[in-house]
């Protein structure tokens, strides 16, 4: 349970932004390797933005999924069930390249 | 009318910036730190009280605790001959962040210390994302918990500095596939350091042990 923190930095983050316009929607950036669900995010949101210039912003999720790097012949993959071995070339040496990002993108705001 | 405004700002930057100041803080009073992570039971507190017990003649440790509730890991650390034990309690969050361990540092005696040692709550997901700002972070996996645990919590794996493999001693009871769990490592942290070994026994406990020193020894020649 962490969804009321990160509800927190994101009003401080939009509002920030917004400098002093009302703000309409949010535009996140959450990848799948991060521990982040949606519905309980929405939820805090609709609570802790009443009384601010976010209130009743609507939350935008883009999800990014998990994608591997194979560090020997560069090919790009999603991890299997219980392999990060390359499907290229079999290699083991790969590295996360996606699927860690947790960011706002962009803002709605009234003009 | 409405216009967008393109923002990219990392949602736990706050948590960020302050975990840089808590390192601030550690390096000011020449501290290294370590910050405990692993599942629930896996043995974080067993191996703060086994480095505690052996170290204790060498190092001043102190032990910061959180949990979820109750202060038990708190207490067993300090019966260890932990220096200092100070406990945090979370209040439902499932792991700490800088925040907390901002606000327990003043609590803490830095000046009275060398090594300084987070236990983490014991949670294989949330802790990956939240920096304390310690210098090493640990991740202690344990043999019951299974060979997969690097495929299914790839975030965890993929960031810490070390790697204890604690319960060896059960392994001849226990189904794990020793090269199946080391590829997943390998391919999320390549070239992590790991040491296998058991709370229990002390089988596998002098390399920790060493390792331990040997980066208590590097900050303090800093
Ligand atoms: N067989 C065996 N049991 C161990 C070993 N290390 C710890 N244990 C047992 O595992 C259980 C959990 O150990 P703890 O050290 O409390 O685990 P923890 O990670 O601190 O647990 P939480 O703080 O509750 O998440 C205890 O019953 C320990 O006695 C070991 O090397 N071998
Ligand atoms: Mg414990
Ligand atoms: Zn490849």
């Amino acid at each position: 349970m962490h969804e009321l923190p990160v509800s927190e930095s994101i009003l401080e983050i939009a509002l920030r932004h917004a400098e002093g316009r009302r703000v309409t929607n949010l535009y996140l950036v959450i990848g799948q390797l991060s521990s982040i669900v949606d519905d309980s995010i929405q939820f805090y949101w609709d609570i802790i933005g009443q009384g601010t210039l976010a209130e009743g912003a609507k939350l935008h999720f883009r999800r990014i999924p998990t994608e591997l790097l194979c560090l020997d012949c560069g090919q790009s993959f999603a991890p299997g069930e219980d392999s990060f071995a390359c499907p290229a070339c079999g290699s083991l040496k790969v590295k996360v390249a996606k699927g860690e990002e947790f960011f706002l993108e962009s803002i709605e705001v009234e003009t | 009318m409405t216009i967008r405004i393109p923002v990219v700002e990392k949602i736990l930057s706050a948590n960020d910036r302050l975990a840089a100041e808590n390192r601030a803080a550690l390096d000011a009073a020449g501290v290294f730190s370590l910050n405990f992570m692993a599942s629930p039971g896996a043995g974080k507190t067993s191996l703060i009280e086994q480095t505690v017990h052996a170290l204790a003649g060498k190092l001043r440790i102190a032990v910061v605790d959180g949990d979820i509730a109750t202060s038990l890991d708190a207490d067993r650390a300090a019966a260890a001959g932990a220096s200092q034990a100070v406990q945090i309690n979370t209040g439902g969050d499932c792991h700490l962040d800088a925040v907390m361990l901002h606000e327990a540092l003043p609590k803490v005696n830095l000046a009275g210390a060398d090594l300084l040692i987070v236990e983490n709550v014991g949670n294989l997901v949330c802790p990956a994302s939240f920096a304390l700002g310690t210098h090493k972070s640990v991740l202690i996996a344990s043999i019951p918990e299974g060979d997969d645990k690097p495929y299914k919590y790839p975030s965890m794996y993929h960031g810490v500095e070390a790697l204890v493999v604690n319960k060896i001693d059960l392994l001849p009871y226990v189904p794990f596939r020793m090269d199946f769990f080391r590829q997943g490592v390998e391919a999320l942290n390549p070239g992590v350091i790991t040491f296998p070994l058991s709370c229990r026994t002390g089988e596998g406990i002098e390399p920790w042990l060493n390792w331990v020193i040997q980066q208590v020894n590097l900050k303090r020649n800093l």
